[in-house]
């Protein structure tokens, strides 16, 4: 006998997945319109990812956030994986201490990181520059906001994230052959380099991308610290207030698959690591 | 203390160094300053001026709005959030079968790692005059319904936005539910719907906290869904502090709303760690999004 309930909770499940993957499966459709205007479905073409790959302002902004994106991620991966290592060794309430600031990076909304990131750099270029100007004459550098402004502030809150990655997988860690290792008189050097090092490694690399992946599409965070500079997200943004036009649709359905691929490869090194983590006799 | 330990604590020192400073200066110092920033004076040019002065935080009821339309549609859009996540997540942790489990949890997490901003984007032309409200129109049900701009559309965005970070939790707890007590509870005698509320339903109040904890805090500091799905008519507290420390450059005041904001998210993690204690050590439990 087939359950009624069961059915109604699957019929129910069904159309929940249509809610979350509906809107933005129109967008990619509609990115392929022909059309003038972007609410009205044409035909099929490939006319505007070429008006949007001839776009210099567009093309500008995508160059801005992968070199942004990819640089936060790698200061983002190597604090953060250092710290992972460090925080084993740190015990009593230095470690409630850090415990406290990982979480409060994660968790807090973009804005408030946005302000402080904001009022940091606003404060201490105030302080610095008039140094600068001492030391050098009129002719020295002037610091202001940018893109390291916004490559420093996406490294405050993706190095927590690769932080708790890596830590959960030192965790499941086979300490085992790290004994083994010293046990066979290698240096505490080599054998972070040839035993922990390949172990942690699809961790550490699920976190950059991940990292990756939250610099590239963050809005609210480098909306306050751009200064000058323009990153897709804010393009977009910007774009979207002066009116929908059809060039959003083929950015979005681009920074979907950017994401999309990199959060594919992320669980498939995920899963590897965990896998391995599981059955460490099979390597 | 010998020399190895103390070449240790140094390691551990270096490695540490460079997140520390980060913590530091980018999270730590800025709090500090928006604390003090909160009790000084507007600049006639705009910024800060040093004056020791509690104007900021009197003048805070004029700036209510916000305040009442955060708490008021992020309460409404939690409430959703919970009615339309639990049963997805009962039907994933107790119906779905093993080899479509993981397939269906991670379509529920995916779109929760794409852009924020094009999954809000999404929904304008949808709400727009050319979208549901034409086809309505063409039906004959309604005339001039306008989505866009509206409460609605803003409770819409929070619901499509947070549902994935409200499932999650909710599907995790129910996985981990002891399906023996279920069973024990149905040998009792009780029915389905008795089991339901005495057992599946208590024994899932950790994730609903959690989801409910971490979809509230992150709506305390939305911008994005009011400024796009709501024109700009409905402020939030994030449209406001915006709109402080960008275009009217009020930071003395922009400090203080956001301290109220801090405060306000002070006291719900301290109602989740009461509520997570007060469940025992179920509520611990650490659910991890990675």
């Amino acid at each position: 006998m087939r359950d009624p309930i069961s059915s109604l909770l699957k019929n129910y499940a069904t159309l929940l997945y249509i809610f979350l993957y509906a809107p933005i499966a129109l967008v990619v459709l509609f990115s392929f319109n022909s059309g003038n205007y972007a609410a009205d479905l044409q035909g099929f073409s490939f006319r505007w990812y070429g008006e949007t790959w001839r776009d210099p302002f567009v093309l500008e902004a995508f160059g801005n956030s992968i070199f942004i994106a990819t640089t936060s991620a790698t200061l983002a991966t190597i604090f953060g994986t250092l710290a992972a290592l460090a925080l084993q060794n740190v015990r009593g309430w230095l470690r409630t201490v850090y415990d406290s600031l990982i979480y409060i990076a994660i968790i807090i909304p973009g804005i408030v990181i946005g302000i402080a990131t904001l009022i940091f750099f606003v404060q201490f270029f105030g302080w610095l520059n008039p140094i600068l100007q001492n030391l050098f004459g009129p002719t020295a550098p002037r610091l202001n906001l940018g893109m390291p402004t916004i490559i420093a502030a996406h490294a405050l809150f993706t190095m927590s994230i690769v932080l708790v990655i890596v830590r959960s997988r030192i965790a499941g860690m086979d300490r085992s052959l790290i004994e083994a290792s010293s046990d066979l008189y290698a240096t505490p050097f080599n054998t972070f380099w040839q035993v922990t090092l390949p172990q942690l490694f699809p961790a550490i690399m699920a976190g950059f991308l991940l990292a990756f992946t939250f610099s590239f599409d963050d809005f609210i965070v480098a909306f306050f610290v751009a200064g000058p500079n323009t990153t897709l997200p804010i393009y977009v943004f910007s774009s979207i207030r002066r009116g929908v036009t059809p060039k959003i649709n083929t950015i979005a359905t681009v920074t979907l698959i950017v994401s999309l691929s990199f959060l594919f490869i992320t669980q498939n090194l995920l899963t590897r690591s965990n896998a391995r983590a599981r059955t460490p006799d099979k390597e | 203390m010998t020399v190895s330990t103390r070449k240790t604590k140094l390691t551990t020192a270096l490695l540490l160094a460079p997140a520390s400073l980060w913590y530091l200066l980018l999270l730590v110092a800025p709090l500090v300053i928006v604390t003090i920033f909160s009790f000084g004076e507007r600049a006639p040019e705009g910024g800060y001026a040093a004056a020791f002065t509690f104007e900021q935080y009197l003048k805070l009821p004029t700036r209510s709005t916000p305040f009442i339309n955060t708490l008021w549609l992020a309460s409404l859009g939690t409430f959703f959030c919970i009615i339309l996540a639990y049963p997805l997540a009962y039907y994933l942790a107790t119906r779905a079968s093993a080899q479509m489990k993981s397939i269906l949890v991670a379509l529920i997490i995916v779109p929760f790692w794409t852009s924020f901003l094009i999954r809000t984007y999404a929904w304008i032309t949808i709400l727009s005059s050319r979208g549901i409200p034409a086809i309505l129109e063409r039906l004959g049900l309604v005339q001039d319904l306008v989505l866009l701009n509206t409460p609605f559309a803003i409770t819409l965005g929070i619901v499509y936005n947070y549902l994935p970070l409200m499932t999650f939790p909710l599907y995790v707890s129910l996985e981990r539910l002891d399906k023996r007590l279920l069973e024990a509870s149905k040998d009792l005698g009780a029915n389905r719907w008795g089991t339901f509320w005495q057992v599946t339903f208590p024994l899932s109040a950790p994730g609903l906290i959690t989801g409910s904890m971490l979809v509230f805090i992150l709506l305390m500091g939305e911008y994005l869904i009011p400024a796009l799905l709501g024109g700009g008519k409905i402020f939030f507290v994030g449209n406001a502090l915006v709109d402080l420390f960008l275009q009217s450059r009020n930071w003395p005041f922009g400090s203080a709303v956001s301290m109220a904001l801090n405060f306000i998210m002070l006291v719900i993690i301290s109602l989740y760690l009461w509520l997570t204690s007060r469940l025992g050590g179920e509520g611990r439990e650490e659910v991890s999004l990675f």
